[in-house]
């Protein structure tokens, strides 16, 4: 308990000295702002995320609007961007400023915390039987420095000469001198900022996760009685702890460049009509401690979201998950082969031409778990007993976009086929299919199918198909068409195309992506009504709403600190009893012991 | 127009589903227990399956109709020697691709609306199967190493060029945000260069006691020879940029403090490019939106559009700035002859120099040298300035020289 929590029982015994039932009421304070209950955390992270996530979209929707129409005016810009858009017109560095700031929000701020700080946090305690985190108080402390940080984020977006714009992977020394693009000067300080508080969150949050998983499983639930969602979130939290220093390492030695003279980064620079004194350092060097996080941050975010859906989607189909121990083993390929490949995100880097050979190896090497992970969720679906909830439904779309986001990273993965596509539209395309949709699916499915655990009230299901189906078309409607216009060698991050006349024969493709992204952009608040209207108003919901077989569904409706009344329940099978022969229901909970002769059917 | 219907679609797709969730609803009226506790019906079930169905048509569809209608402009012909293995690698890589996406998506959507879920109906318990596993991490496993391979034998040959190969060295300059381009000359070695030496019209920082860049010759339009293979070396004066040659398929970032190269022979002149029967049709379809496109803006009383003619070009492909975008150096592949004719005719640097040295001493520095019209032609802000100080310097100079008289 905080020391205010304290301050206030105090004052609190003075006026009702006899009435000892509110000796440990928490306050509003304690319950809603300085909660260390995990439960509460998840939903401050959800909302945290879904703000995040409202500017990161609305700004990815502004700067569609200028590729569409380059150099057109609109009210919108004068309205959202002030000065950044003289006459309703976007200039060309606050076109660069969206793009950035987009990224770096979506990535960071609502695919890494809003989906896997909200999830961790609400099911790892709950799933694997536990009163709370290890560290209720650490926990408290990561969200309020995630808080913290996503403050400096947007407070960076009204800085004068306008916030990062160096790109959400901040190479220098693009970012390190001001005199190269006005983001880079205090907007990028505040980016900096920013993040290294981020990470300090990010850590704490991991941690908290890893040793919670280890030590606080409930008796009975081994690691293999584990559901795949902890399983996600476990090794998700490891690799988190092994890359996000090394971000913060670069970020420090960049902010040392920028700030005290270093040269880490930097050599041997001629700009503005002077030579700079920098001697000696190199831009690659960055690229690698970038991308040795920045590859890995792929994963972070792709992986809660597979266990998210694994989850959902062995609930919905009534059926186990098909190779629970192939889709753990496949978890545990992906998160060591992801350490491993960032290489190729410099093919044309200038590194040695032998490291792209080796990068090249790995990568598609990791096409292997990847597909053993796509066939096992395509084979959960066979013969099943499908319930169509939107959860389900959002599932089944993060299998489709993660196949079709995959299946073009063979190509961008390889080197050779990587030299005329790297950089170019064709790669936007793929990683916002393969981890931008694919993770945000994922969270969908997430909210869709947890939101009574969080809420105790349900989602109107009805609007979730309508939002589902549009967000599914509107993705495909935006992200397919570029990867065309990137084969036309379309390069990303330019302000405006008309400059070459040879990519005039894009622009149609340009607009009618745009379209997409905007009519898919506006339904997104059919959910966001959806989701903040059912919390108060929503169908009051039972207990076990999708006949679930994991512990979280064991707890009462109603939050209580410590999750379980009475003992915290025994665990004696595995998460995927649905349908199990011998058994008159359709699904065995974890909690219900072996029958006298009964087998355990799968391995 | 296209627009319009895309709008119209959609909005009619979302009212249509709007208004069948709504029917649904009022269907389950008389069961209360099932129609609004928020789970999936039956209904919701069966609804949701066939419209999982009709997805998976949608995403077959679009395909096609993406490559029918977006196909053509993909790049076409490369104009390397290496382009070719690229460009076939690449269509290996496709049609795995495109097998694969059809059949899992073909998969997934179909079990989606085959299994369904009805009342009463009882899911099979089948929990795994070593030797279905074992198959499908094999398979692909085969299938990516036979694509590694044939990537990484593309790439060696691609990369690596041999010290003894007859090369012709260019050199490619990039800075915030302009391209120049330096040829070795008759040595065909550059002369040592760092941005410490920039001055004047050596804006590159070529080191001018450096024997070797004597005979060098700096442009900003690059010529490249017919069947030749071109080493190019590659810096940066400031941030990151990168050399990307679309039609060459090829491409290496600028970094600044170090050379980076990348090497290929070009094998089709401009003008055979531009004869080309799929060039053609392109260059006159872009014309045709051009010329639309022209008409309106003159209506607006705004200048019109040029018309367009191929040429190759060397984009930025690293972002670099606000002007990033605008970021390009023409390309012409000559036949050799042309092409020795043309670099011949180019002064050298330190002609060039010594040419503005000579100078009085007011024009030291900023190098008011006569030359060609498309040799150094100032296109940035960092160049711009001498220029513009040179005008008026000689503007100074002519008063000066009367009293001497």
């Amino acid at each position: 308990m905080s020391a205010v929590a304290h301050a206030h029982d105090h004052s609190h015994d003075h006026d009702h000295a006899h009435d000892h039932e509110h000796h440990h009421k928490d306050t509003f304070i304690t319950k809603y702002i300085f909660s260390i209950d995990h439960k509460m955390i998840a939903k401050q992270y959800l909302i945290t995320g879904i703000v995040m996530g409202i500017i990161g979209i609305g700004m990815s929707l502004l700067f569609r609007m200028q590729l569409a129409w380059p150099e057109e005016s609109f009210k919108v810009f004068s309205w959202f961007l002030g000065d950044h858009a003289p006459d309703g017109v976007m200039k060309n560095d606050m076109y660069l400023a969206l793009v950035t700031i987009h990224g770096t929000i979506m990535v960071f701020f609502v695919l890494t915390a809003g989906l896997s700080g909200t999830f961790s946090n609400l099911l790892i305690p709950l799933q694997i039987g536990a009163r709370d985190m290890a560290s209720g108080f650490l926990n408290m402390i990561s969200y309020w420095l995630f808080f913290l940080s996503s403050v400096i984020m947007v407070s960076s977006l009204f800085v004068e000469a306008g916030p990062a714009s160096a790109g959400w992977t901040i190479y220098p020394p693009l970012s390190a001198l001001p005199q190269a693009i006005g983001g880079s000067g205090a907007g990028m300080t505040l980016w900096l900022t920013s993040m290294a508080v981020f990470i300090a969150s990010s850590l704490m949050g991991s941690l908290n996760y890893v040793v919670t998983v280890i030590n606080l499983r409930t008796k009975g639930m081994s690691m293999t009685r584990l559901p795949l969602t902890i399983w996600a979130f476990f090794i998700t939290a490891i690799i988190g702890i092994i890359s996000f220093p090394v971000l913060l390492s670069a970020a420090l030695l960049l902010l040392m460049d920028r700030s005290f003279g270093t040269s880490f980064f930097l050599s041997d620079i001629y700009i503005a009509g002077e030579v700079l004194h920098y001697q000696g350092g190199s831009p690659v060097l960055f690229e690698h401690l970038f991308w040795f996080l920045g590859h890995p941050e792929v994963y972070i975010v792709i992986l809660p979201a597979m266990g998210l859906v694994s989850e959902i989607m062995a609930t919905n189909a009534r059926k186990p998950i098909f190779g629970y121990r192939a889709m753990i083993m496949s978890i545990l390929a992906i998160a060591f082969l992801s350490t491993i490949v960032w290489g190729h995100h410099m093919f044309m880097s200038g590194m040695n031409p032998f490291l792209g050979s080796v990068f090249t190896f790995t990568t598609l090497l990791i096409a292997i778990p990847s597909a053993v992970k796509a066939f096992n969720w395509i084979t959960t679906l066979w013969k099943g007993n499908l319930q169509m909830n939107p959860a389900m439904l959002f599932s089944m779309g993060f299998v489709s976009t993660f196949i079709t986001g995959g299946l073009t990273g063979i190509i961008l993965g390889d080197s050779t086929l990587d030299i005329n596509v790297h950089d170019t539209y064709f790669v936007v395309a793929h990683f916002h299919l393969v981890m931008g949709i694919s993770a945000l699916y994922g969270m969908f499915a997430g909210i869709y199918h947890w939101y009574p655990k969080m809420f105790g009230r349900m989602l109107n299901k009805n609007m979730g198909y309508v939002h589902f189906w549009i967000t599914t078309i509107c993705a495909y409607g935006v992200f397919f068409p570029m990867h065309f216009i990137g084969l036309a060698g379309l390069p990303r991050r330019y302000y405006t195309n008309t400059n070459f006349p040879l990519f005039d024969d894009l622009q149609n493709v340009n607009v009618l992506i745009t379209l997409f992204a905007l009519v898919g952009g506006a339904f997104q608040l059919v959910f966001l009504y959806n989701f903040f209207a059912s919390i108060f108003f929503g169908k009051r919901a039972p207990q076990n709403p999708w006949n679930s077989t994991t512990l979280e569904w064991t707890t009462p409706v109603e939050h209580m600190h410590g999750n379980w009344p009475g003992e915290i329940p025994h665990v004696h099978r595995w998460p995927y009893d649905y349908n199990k022969p011998g058994h008159d229901v359709d699904f065995v909970p974890q909690t219900v012991p072996m029958k006298p002769g009964e087998e355990q059917l799968h391995h | 127009m296209t627009t319009l219907l895309v709008i119209v679609i959609l909005v009619l797709l979302s009212v249509a589903l709007w208004q069948l969730t709504k029917i649904f609803d009022l269907t389950q009226a008389g069961r209360v227990s099932d129609g609004t506790s928020q789970v999936a019906t039956d209904k919701d079930n069966n609804l949701q399956g066939y419209l999982m169905f009709i997805f998976l048509a949608f995403i077959y569809l679009f395909t096609i109709y993406g490559l029918w209608k977006w196909g053509h402009l993909v790049l076409h012909t490369p104009a390397s020697a290496h382009g070719g293995q690229v460009d076939n690698l690449m269509n290996i890589t496709w049609v795995l691709i495109f097998f694969v996406q059809t059949v899992t998506q073909g998969l997934l959507h179909w079990f989606a609306f085959k299994y369904r879920g009805r009342e009463g109906q009882k899911a099979l318990y089948f929990a795994d199967n070593d030797k279905l596993e074992f198959v499908w991490s094999v398979i692909p496993a085969i299938v990516l190493a036979g694509l590694i391979l044939y990537g990484l034998y593309a790439w060696t040959n691609i990369m690596f060029v041999d010290e003894d190969e007859d090369v012709l060295v260019v050199e490619i300059y990039g800075k915030q945000f302009s391209w120049e381009a330096r040829y070795a000359g008759e040595d065909n070695v550059l002369g040592k260069a760092n941005v410490r030496y920039i001055e004047g019209v050596n804006t590159l920082g070529v080191d001018m006691a450096d024997p070797h860049a004597q005979d060098d010759k700096v442009v900003n339009e690059l010529h490249l020879p017919k069947g030749k293979k071109v080493l190019f070396k590659i810096r940066s004066q400031d941030v990151l940029h990168s050399v990307y040659l679309p039609h060459f398929r090829a491409q290496m970032n600028a970094v600044p403090g170090m050379v980076t190269q990348f090497a290929f022979e070009p094998i089709y002149t401009t003008a055979e490019m531009r004869d080309m029967d799929f060039m053609k049709e392109k260059v006159h379809n872009i014309n045709e939106l051009r010329a639309k496109k022209s008409a309106e803006l003159i209506a607006k009383g705004q200048p019109g559009l040029d018309p367009y003619t191929f040429d190759y070009l060397l984009l930025c492909n690293k972002i670099c700035g606000a002007s990033h975008y605008n970021m390009q150096m023409k390309v012409v592949v000559d036949e050799p002859e042309d092409f020795k004719a043309w670099l011949e005719g180019k002064e050298t640097l330190s002609a060039a120099v010594k040419a503005s040295k000579a100078k009085p001493a007011d024009n030291e520095a900023e190098g008011s040298v006569t030359v060609d019209a498309d040799t150094v032609k100032p296109t940035t802000l960092v160049s711009t300035a001498p220029s513009g100080a040179a005008a008026d310097s000689t503007a100074k100079a002519k008063p000066q020289t009367k009293p001497a008289k």
